[in-house]
C-alpha cells in the first residue's frame, strides 16, 4: 500500500509545485484552479492510503517474496452477470436524448433509472455476502 | 448472482460455472471484463471505420483546388465528426475501454475488474454516447461543425444553432462519465486485486501505463465535462460564461478545453506506448531494458503533460509563453528515454518479425517523426507559423495514427490468440502492415510541406495557383492506400473465423500473466497462477534457468528468474 | 477580459544580448543567409526572418536527432533479427547509459528553449512609437482594416482578386491573381506597422504565411503586434482558426509599397465613418 500511497502523494506534490509556480508567474486564475484541484485529487486518497499503510501489515501483493499461497482465500464477491447496468445505461441514454428529442422521453428514462437503482440494490443484497 | 472468487492456488480446481444466459441476453447482462472489453474493442473499431471513411471523403474533396465533392457545410461536419469519432470514440475507448479492460485484470492476476457492474455501465454509457454523436447526422441542420475542440463562441447557439451541436455535447458528457468510471475501476483493480508477490514495480509496463492513464483521465475528464456542460448552459439556459456580450470570457473555454485536451492526447498515447512496450521485449526475447526508467518516464510524461495545456494557445496572445514552452519541450526527455529503452530492448536481442512486432516497429518510426515535429511546435515562434496549418495536421496524425493505429493493431494482433484461442494469418497480417506503412508515409509527409507553404487546416477548398495541388494529390493517394490495407485485416478476420488455427495458451513465449490463462481465459480468469518474482512471471516459469542480468553486475545482480518447476501444461 | 495588450517587457540590455547570441549562433551554424529554406518561407518581415532562422536551427537539430535515433532503430532491427535459436543474454539495466540518455536530451532541450525565448521576445516585441497603426477586425467572413483618418478597407469573402496592387493605387495590376484574393492590407515597406487585432464574433486567425506569423483574433481580446516588411510585394494571407461555414474563403492579402506611394494611396482614400466604434462587441 505504501507505494500506491506515495504514487498519489507524488501526484499531489508535483501539481502543487507546478500550481505555485504557475500562479506566481502569471496570476492566471483558471489554470491555477485546475492545478489546485489536481493537487487535491492526489492528496486526499494519497494521505488516506499512507495513513493506512502505516497501520497495516503489508499485503501479499506488497511483498516481493510472497507466494501465491499467501494470498489464498476469498478475494471478493463478483457478480456473474447483471442486467441492471444495461437498464441504467439505457435509462440515462433516454434522459439525455430527452433534451434534444422531447421531454416525454424523461418518463421511460427515469422509469429505467429508478428500476435499475432498485434492482441493483436488491441484487447485491441477495448475492453479496462479503 | 454473485460468486465468491477464491485466489487460485496452483493445482486448485476451479468450481464449475453454472450455465448463464446466452446469446443477446448474455451480451446485455455480462459483467465479465473480457466480454465488456471485447464489446469496447468491436464498437470502437466500428467507429474507426466510420471515421476512416469520412477521412477518405475529406481527402477526396481536397485532392484538387476548388473541390466540389461535398459542400462547405458537409465538409465542416465531416472533419468535425472524423476528429471526434477518432479521438473520443475510437482511440481512447479502444485502448482504455477495450484492451485495458480485457488485459489489465489478467496481467495483475485478478478475477475481474474491481467493480464489474460499474464496468458494464461504462460500456453502455460509451455505446449510447457513440450513438448520440452519430445521431447528429440525422437531425435537421446536420451534425456539429465546429471541430473536435468546439471553441466558444463558435459553438454558442448564435453561431451553431440546431440540435447537432447539442447531441455532440451530450455525447461527450456520456462518454466522459464512461471514461471516468473506467478510470476509477482500473485504479481500484490495480491497487487492490494484484496477485501475491506482484508489487507495484513488478507490474507489466502495459498495466503501469494504464494506471497512469487512469489518473490522467480522473484529472482531465471532469474538466471537459464541466466545460461542455457550461457550454450547454450558454446555449440553452441563457448564461454567458463564454460570451463577451454577457461579460463572459471566451478564452476560458480554450483554457478549460486544453486542460483536458492535452492530457487527452496522452490518454490516447500512453496506453499505446504500453502495447509497444509489451510487444517489443517478447519478440526480441529479452526483458524490457530499463524497466524502472520506463515506469518513471511514463509518470513524468503524464505529469508534464498536464502542465502544458496552453501550448495549443500560443497564438492567442494571452498565455505565458515561456512556462508552457519549457514544460512542453521537457516532455521530449522522458519520451526520449522511452525510445532508448525500446532500442535497448532490441539491442543484442533475437528479433522475430511477427505481425505485432512489425506494427510496433512501424509505431516507433511514426512516433519518432511525430515526436520531433512536436518538439518544433513546442517552440512558440515556430508554432506561430505552423499553428492551424497542415503542418499540425501531419504532426498529430503521425503521433495519433502512429499510436492508435500502428501500436493499436500491434496489440490487436498480439492478443488476438488470447482473445479467441486461434491464430490469425501471418501473411495477411504482414500485407496489412506494409500497405498501411507505405500509405501512412505517403499520406502525411506531403502535409508537412503543405503546412509550411501556408495551407490552413479545416479548409473545405483552396484556390488554384498556390502550388498545393500536387502535394494534395499525393496525400489523397496515400489515404486510399491506407484504406485499402484494412481489406487485409477484414479478410484475416474472416479467414480465422472460417478456418480456425488453434493458438495455444502462450504462442509467443510471452512474459506477463495473461499468457498463463487459457485462450480465451475462463470466467474469472485463472485456475492457477505461477509465482511472481519479476515483471515477467510467465517467462520465469517457462525458463527456470534464464535469469535476468542487471547490467554491470555480470550476472550476480538481483536474481529474478525463480525456477518454479517444469512447465505444467 | 482586459483590452490591454500583453507586451513582453524587453530591456535594452537583454535585447542586445539576445541579438548577439542569435547572430553568433546563426552565423556559426548557417553561414549567413544562404541557408536552404527547408520548405519554409524565409520571412518577408524582420520578425519573420528571425523566426525563420530559429526554424532552420530547430529543423537541423531535429534532423540530427531524428537521423541518429532512426538509424539506431533500423540498425537494431536489421542486425539483431533472429538468426538461430540461441537465447540472447537477458540484460536489463545499465545505469550509466540510462543517465546519459536522460541528461543529454535535457541539455538539447534547454538550448532550444534558450533560442526560443530569445526569438519569441524579438518576434513579440511591440514598439511604443510605430510608424503606422492599423486596426484589424476579423468577422464572419471577412476582414476590415481601419487606418488613421478613418480610412477603412473592408471586404466580405470573395474569390475575385482585389484590384489594389503594389505598382499602382488601383487597377488590375495585382498579380498573380491567386495571391490577391480578399481585401488588401496596404502597408509601407521598410517601416514598422503595428496591428491591433480584434474579432467581431468568433475566434479567427490572422495568418500571413510569408511573414511566418499568425495570431488569433478573439472577441474581447486585443492582440497587438508589430511587423516590418522588408521589401515591397504582395503576400497572400488567410484566416487559420476555423470560424464556421466560409472559413476556407476568408482570404486577404498584404500589399507592401514604398512609403511615399503608401502616403499617396492613403490620402487618396475617402474617409469613411468606421462601421464600428472602436469597441468590438
Ligand atoms: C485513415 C487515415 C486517416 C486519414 C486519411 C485522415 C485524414 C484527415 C483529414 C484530411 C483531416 C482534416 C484536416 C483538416 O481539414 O484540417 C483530419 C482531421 C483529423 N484527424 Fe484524421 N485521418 C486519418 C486517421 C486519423 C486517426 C487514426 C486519428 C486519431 C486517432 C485522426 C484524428 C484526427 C483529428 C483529431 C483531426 C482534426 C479534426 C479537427 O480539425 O477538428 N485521424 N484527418
Ligand atoms: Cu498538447
Ligand atoms: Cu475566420
Amino acid at each position: 500500500m505504501r507505494i500506491e500511497a506515495l504514487f498519489l502523494i507524488g501526484v499531489a506534490a508535483f501539481f502543487g509545485l507546478v500550481g505555485l509556480i504557475y500562479w506566481f508567474w502569471g496570476y492566471e486564475q483558471s489554470g491555477t484552479a485546475m492545478l489546485l484541484g489536481t493537487t487535491l485529487l492526489g492528496l486526499l486518497p494519497g494521505t488516506y492510503y499512507f495513513w493506512w499503510s502505516r497501520r497495516m501489515k503489508p499485503r501479499p501483493e506488497d511483498r516481493s517474496d510472497a507466494s501465491i499461497e499467501d494470498g489464498a482465500g476469498v478475494i471478493g464477491s463478483f457478480p456473474d452477470s447483471s442486467v441492471w447496468p444495461f437498464v441504467l445505461g439505457m435509462g440515462l441514454f433516454l434522459v439525455v436524448l430527452s433534451i434534444v428529442f422531447g421531454l416525454w422521453l424523461l418518463a421511460p428514462g427515469f422509469a429505467l433509472v429508478i428500476s435499475a437503482a432498485v434492482g441493483v440494490t436488491v441484487e447485491s443484497r441477495r448475492g453479496g455476502t462479503v | 448472482m454473485t460468486t465468491l472468487v477464491e485466489r487460485p492456488v496452483v493445482h486448485a480446481e476451479h468450481p464449475e460455472h453454472h450455465e448463464g444466459p446466452t446469446g443477446l441476453l448474455k451480451w446485455m447482462t455480462s459483467t465479465d471484463h473480457k466480454v465488456i472489453g471485447m464489446n469496447y474493442i468491436v464498437t470502437s473499431l466500428v467507429m474507426f471505420f466510420f471515421a476512416g471513411i469520412m477521412a477518405l471523403v475529406i481527402r477526396t474533396q481536397l485532392t484538387v483546388p476548388s473541390g466540389a465533392v461535398v459542400s462547405n457545410q458537409q465538409f465542416n461536419e465531416l472533419f468535425t465528426m472524423h476528429g471526434s469519432l477518432m479521438l473520443y470514440l475510437f482511440a481512447g475507448p479502444f485502448a482504455f475501454g477495450g484492451l485495458a479492460n480485457y488485459i489489465v485484470p489478467l496481467q495483475v492476476g485478478a478475477p475481474d475488474m474491481a467493480f464489474p457492474r460499474l464496468n458494464a455501465l461504462s460500456y453502455w454509457l460509451y455505446l449510447s454516447g457513440s450513438i448520440t454523436m452519430m445521431l447528429g447526422f440525422m437531425v435537421a441542420g446536420g451534425a456539429a461543425a465546429f471541430g473536435w475542440v468546439a471553441y466558444a463562441p463558435l459553438s454558442e447557439a448564435t453561431f451553431s444553432p440546431g440540435s447537432g451541436p447539442d447531441l455532440w455535447i451530450l455525447a461527450l458528457a456520456l462518454t466522459g462519465f464512461s471514461a471516468i468510471f473506467t478510470g476509477v475501476n482500473l485504479v481500484t483493480t490495480i491497487f487492490y486485486l494484484r496477485a501475491p508477490g506482484m508489487t507495484m514495480f513488478r507490474m507489466p509496463i502495459f498495466t503501469w501505463n494504464m494506471l497512469v492513464t487512469a489518473i490522467l483521465i480522473l484529472i482531465a475528464f471532469p474538466v471537459l465535462t464541466a466545460a461542455v456542460v457550461m457550454l450547454f448552459c450558454d446555449r440553452h439556459f441563457g448564461t454567458h460564461i463564454y460570451t463577451v456580450q454577457g461579460g463572459g470570457v471566451p478564452v476560458l473555454y480554450q483554457n478549460l478545453f486544453w486542460f483536458f485536451g492535452h492530457p487527452e492526447v496522452y490518454i490516447l498515447a500512453l496506453p499505446y506506448f504500453g502495447i509497444a512496450t509489451e510487444v517489443i521485449p517478447v519478440f526480441s526475447r529479452k526483458p524490457l531494458f530499463g524497466y524502472k526508467g520506463m515506469a518513471f518516464a511514463t509518470m513524468s510524461i503524464a505529469a508534464l503533460s498536464t502542465g502544458v495545456w496552453a501550448h495549443h494557445m500560443f497564438t492567442t496572445g494571452t498565455v505565458l509563453l515561456p512556462f508552457f514552452s519549457l514544460l512542453s519541450l521537457l516532455i521530449a526527455v522522458p519520451t526520449g528515454i522511452k525510445f532508448f529503452n525500446w532500442i535497448g530492448t532490441m539491442w543484442r536481442g533475437s528479433i522475430v518479425f511477427g505481425t505485432p512486432m512489425l506494427f510496433s516497429i512501424g509505431f516507433l518510426f511514426a512516433f519518432l517523426m511525430g515526436g520531433l515535429t512536436g518538439v518544433m511546435l513546442a517552440s512558440p515562434p515556430i508554432d506561430f507559423v505552423t499553428h492551424d496549418t497542415y503542418f499540425v495536421v501531419a504532426h498529430f496524425h503521425q503521433v495519433l495514427f502512429g499510436s492508435a493505429v500502428f501500436a493499436g493493431f500491434s496489440g490487436l494482433y498480439f492478443w488476438y490468440p488470447k482473445f479467441f484461442g486461434r491464430m490469425y494469418n501471418e501473411t495477411l497480417g504482414k500485407l496489412h502492415f506494409w500497405f498501411l506503412f507505405i500509405g501512412f508515409w505517403v499520406t502525411f509527409m506531403p502535409q508537412y510541406e503543405l503546412g509550411l507553404k501556408g495551407m490552413p487546416r479545416r479548409v473545405a477548398t483552396y484556390p488554384a495557383g498556390l502550388g498545393w495541388q500536387n502535394l494534395n494529390i499525393v496525400s489523397t493517394v496515400g489515404a486510399f492506400i491506407i484504406g485499402f490495407s484494412f481489406v487485409f485485416f477484414l479478410v484475416n478476420l474472416w479467414v480465422s473465423w472460417r478456418k480456425p488455427v488453434p493458438a495455444g495458451d502462450n504462442p509467443w513465449d510471452a512474459h506477463a500473466l495473461e499468457w498463463f490463462a487459457t485462450s480465451p481465459p475462463v470466467h474469472h480468469n485463472f485456475t492457477k497462477l505461477p509465482p511472481v518474482r519479476s515483471e515477467r512471471p510467465v517467462w520465469d516459469f517457462h525458463h527456470p534457468d534464464a535469469r535476468t542480468i542487471e547490467h554491470g553486475h555480470n550476472g550476480h545482480g538481483q536474481l529474478v528468474g525463480t525456477g518454479a518447476g517444469p512447465r505444467q501444461d | 477580459m482586459t483590452d490591454e495588450p500583453l507586451r513582453p517587457a524587453l530591456t535594452g540590455r537583454r535585447r542586445r544580448g539576445a541579438l548577439v547570441l542569435v547572430g553568433v549562433a546563426l552565423s556559426l551554424l548557417l553561414g549567413g543567409c544562404q541557408v536552404p529554406d527547408f520548405f519554409g518561407f524565409r520571412g518577408a518581415t524582420k520578425q519573420g526572418h528571425d523566426e525563420f532562422l530559429l526554424y532552420v536551427g530547430t529543423f537541423i537539430a531535429a534532423l540530427v536527432v531524428g537521423g541518429f535515433v532512426g538509424l539506431l532503430i533500423l540498425f537494431a532491427v536489421v542486425r539483431y533479427r533472429r538468426r538461430n535459436e540461441e537465447m540472447p543474454k537477458q540484460f536489463q539495466y545499465h545505469i550509466a547509459l540510462e543517465l546519459t540518455y536522460t541528461v543529454v536530451p535535457i541539455i538539447i532541450v534547454l538550448i532550444l528553449f534558450g533560442f526560443t525565448v530569445i526569438t519569441e521576445n524579438r518576434v513579440d516585441a511591440v514598439t511604443p512609437k510605430p510608424n503606422l497603426t492599423v486596426d484589424v477586425y476579423a468577422f464572419q467572413w471577412g476582414w476590415e482594416f481601419d487606418y488613421p483618418n478613418h480610412v477603412v478597407v473592408r471586404a466580405e469573402t470573395t474569390t475575385d482578386p482585389d484590384p489594389v496592387g503594389p505598382e499602382g493605387l488601383s487597377g488590375p495590376q495585382c498579380s498573380p491573381a491567386a495571391w490577391c484574393l480578399g481585401p488588401g492590407l496596404i502597408l509601407p515597406s521598410g517601416e514598422t506597422t503595428q496591428i491591433n487585432l480584434r474579432s467581431r464574433d468568433v475566434v479567427h486567425g490572422f495568418f500571413v504565411p510569408e511573414f511566418n506569423f499568425s495570431r488569433y483574433a478573439q472577441p474581447g481580446v486585443l492582440n497587438q503586434f508589430d511587423f516590418t516588411v522588408i521589401k515591397p510585394g504582395v503576400f497572400r494571407a488567410q484566416c487559420t482558426q476555423f470560424c464556421g461555414l466560409y472559413h476556407s474563403l476568408m482570404l486577404f492579402h498584404v500589399v507592401a509599397m514604398p512609403p511615399t506611394q503608401f502616403q499617396t494611396w492613403l490620402t487618396a482614400q475617402e474617409p469613411t465613418t468606421s462601421l464600428n466604434t472602436k469597441a468590438a462587441p
